[in-house]
């Protein structure tokens, strides 16, 4: 519990530090959006860019500029966005759960197979699927993610028609809530499949080896030994512990895929945090940027938090060392 | 750092057991030959063929074989398309090289002071990992290129710049393995200096992991190249296969071939860079293969 706590301290100062560091790089970038602005809205005269200035606080010391914007989002405000003209937190909170439901649903589907296929072929070695499984995990992860999306649209979404060629949601559809979540759920498969073939490739790999290990460990022999069903040896008991490397993989990646979540939405016009980001950075929205990049480092934060937790909870024996 | 490559015959018996080891496996070997074909193709491949990428030549949208396209067919412009492959591969290889570069610099210095040293230094020198760890990579170059206005230079930086924690994390554990090891204790007793110790012992002990993982990062740098340009962040007067699918991208399903065959330049590439690193992994550490 102590430790707990100690890490809860420690996180919150590590965010303060990426609010500094991230504050810092966009004020140091050269330009000046007050002229971007005006120079939008048709008045490039002094007096209106003095305006902007002041209205955007730009006029003041660069310590108080920081110091405002740290107590800001101390209270969940982070401020206005240039473009939109509407509260940062707002744009971003709407768009945090189609990211999540599209991470989600990736990892998991890698997860699930990634790991059914690495006991599969850790138990059976020369089978020719195993062969064409270990080629597959090493060019899973050497292909570009949008490329792949792209790919998988021209063939699922353009010669056959089985699946929608991007957007969340058919905007004629009409119906209640279940036909609205199938609606989305088939607008899912292509994203997700796309953003999960990086990871179900590795994970494939990494439970294939860690299996092998567990496999040759003592308590399975003990377990063979006893009689048990092969079956029941494999996945009641070695299969708990040929998890928890997949699971802590999966849990530190997390801002990786992100980063894969932005390419992904960007080639399935997908509307959460990394299509609000690409839009963003064209028109230099200093504010948005700055808040998906505070949000996505605490949304990392906060999931390796977590991944320690359930590690703990899969394996006791971490509980009881205390070892960490 | 890249002096000592295994490839070069002038280590000593360890080295050259890995050589041996590398050339028998035939998949490193086939990485190794397709990257050597791609860096070719990238450095001479305008000599044979000579055609420029960004001129119109014919109708736009023709696919391989239709009409009066070339090889590979038209892009949405009718530019073509295969020229633009050929020449695709040096802004990508090139930001690669800076970034990775930045990377080793900035990663095995970090590291190898933090893992030697320990205490304060290494506390405060692995926070400050933390704190690039927990930011998105790709946002956050995405910022930064924005930011300070895309070009070859900042791209290359801003890769760097999100990529060196995980090399200066596994230097730091490295040298942590190795500083309390005989070999070292006797260098200090002979009076050696921290910085002699540092690179000129334990140094060249904790390279062949390092050099695996450098080959990897080599192929993410390469993704991570092509996912900027393919956002648009990247230097718009460049050749680069990443730009060529962004540009593509309104019009690809009209013409398969303008996005496929970019795609699989940087899928060949980054593959190579892929099994070169696991025939390595495997040639430095003969007990781990397979796994």
């Amino acid at each position: 519990m102590k430790q707990i706590t100690a890490r809860i301290a420690w996180s919150l100062g590590l965010i303060l530090a990426v609010i500094v560091m991230c504050f810092t790089l966009i004020h140091l970038a050269p330009g000046d959006v007050a002229i971007v602005i005006a120079g939008d809205s048709g008045a490039g005269d002094p007096e209106v860019i003095a305006e902007i200035r002041e209205d955007l606080g730009l006029d003041q010391p660069f310590v108080v500029q920081l110091g405002g914007y740290v107590g800001d989002v101390a209270q969940g405000d982070l401020g206005t966005s240039y473009r939109f003209n509407e509260p940062v937190t707002d744009l971003i909170t709407t768009r945090l759960w189609p990211t999540f439901l599209l991470v989600g649903t990736a990892v998991s589907f890698a997860i699930v197979l990634g790991v059914l296929v690495g006991v599969f072929t850790a138990r059976r070695p020369e089978n020719p699927i195993s062969h064409g499984v270990t080629v597959f995990s090493l060019t899973g992860y050497s292909m570009p993610v949008f490329w792949t999306g792209l790919m998988l649209v021209i063939m699922f979404a353009s010669n056959v028609r089985w699946f929608p060629v991007s957007g969340m949601r058919d905007v004629r559809l009409d119906g209640n809530w279940l036909e609205e979540w199938i609606d989305i759920a088939h607008h899912l498969v292509l994203p997700s499949i796309t953003l999960g073939v990086i990871y179900l490739a590795q994970y494939s790999r990494l439970s294939r080896a860690s299996m092998l290990e567990v496999l040759q460990s003592d308590y399975v022999r003990t377990a063979r030994a006893k009689g048990l069903a092969e079956r029941r040896v494999v996945y009641k008991h070695a299969l708990r512990n040929a998890v928890i490397p997949v699971v802590t993989v999966a849990g530190l990646q997390f801002g990786q895929m992100l980063s894969g979540a932005l390419l992904v939405e960007t080639v399935f016009n997908w509307p959460g945090l990394g299509r609000l980001a690409s839009d963003s950075v064209f028109q230099r929205d200093a504010p948005v940027l700055l808040g998906i990049l505070i949000c996505s480092a605490s949304l990392v934060v906060i999931i390796n938090i977590l991944t320690d937790l359930v590690y703990r909870l899969i394996d006791p024996r971490i509980r009881v060392g205390g070892a960490s | 750092m890249t002096a000592v490559s295994p490839e070069q015959g002038d280590l000593g018996p360890p080295g050259r057991q890995a050589l041996r080891l590398f050339v028998r496996n035939k998949a490193a070997v086939f990485g190794a030959l397709l990257l050597t074909a791609i860096v070719f193709m990238t450095l001479f491949g305008s000599f044979f063929y000579d055609q420029d990428p960004s001129r119109i030549i014919a109708r736009p949208l023709q696919g391989p074989g239709e009409g009066d396209a070339p090889a590979l067919g038209t892009d949405y412009l009718g530019r073509d398309v295969l020229a633009g492959v050929v020449n695709g591969g040096s802004t990508s290889l090139t930001v690669a090289l800076v970034a990775v570069l930045l990377v080793i610099v900035i990663g095995v210095t970090i590291g190898a002071i933090s893992g030697y040293y320990g205490g304060w230094i290494d506390v405060a020198f692995m926070r400050f990992t933390e704190l690039f760890q927990v930011l998105p990579a790709l946002l956050f170059a995405m910022v930064i290129v924005a930011l300070f206005s895309p070009s070859t230079r900042s791209v290359a930086i801003a890769i760097g710049l999100a990529s060196w924690p995980q090399t200066a994390r596994l230097t730091r554990a490295e040298f942590l393995r190795l500083k309390n090891l005989e070999f070292v204790k006797a260098a200090r007793a002979i009076g050696a200096s921290d910085f002699r110790i540092i690179w000129q012992v334990i140094f060249p002990n904790a390279l062949p992991p390092l050099i695996v993982s450098i080959t990897l990062i080599m192929g993410a740098a390469i993704l991570f190249e092509s996912g900027l340009a393919f956002l648009g962040l990247g230097d718009p007067q460049s050749q680069s296969w990443g730009l060529m699918i962004g540009l593509s991208r309104q019009t690809f399903l009209n013409g398969w071939w303008t996005v496929t065959f970019p795609g699989l330049a940087i899928f060949a590439t980054v593959l190579s860079f892929s099994l070169i690193g696991d025939g390595l992994q495997d040639a430095f550490n003969p007990k781990l293969r397979g796994r």
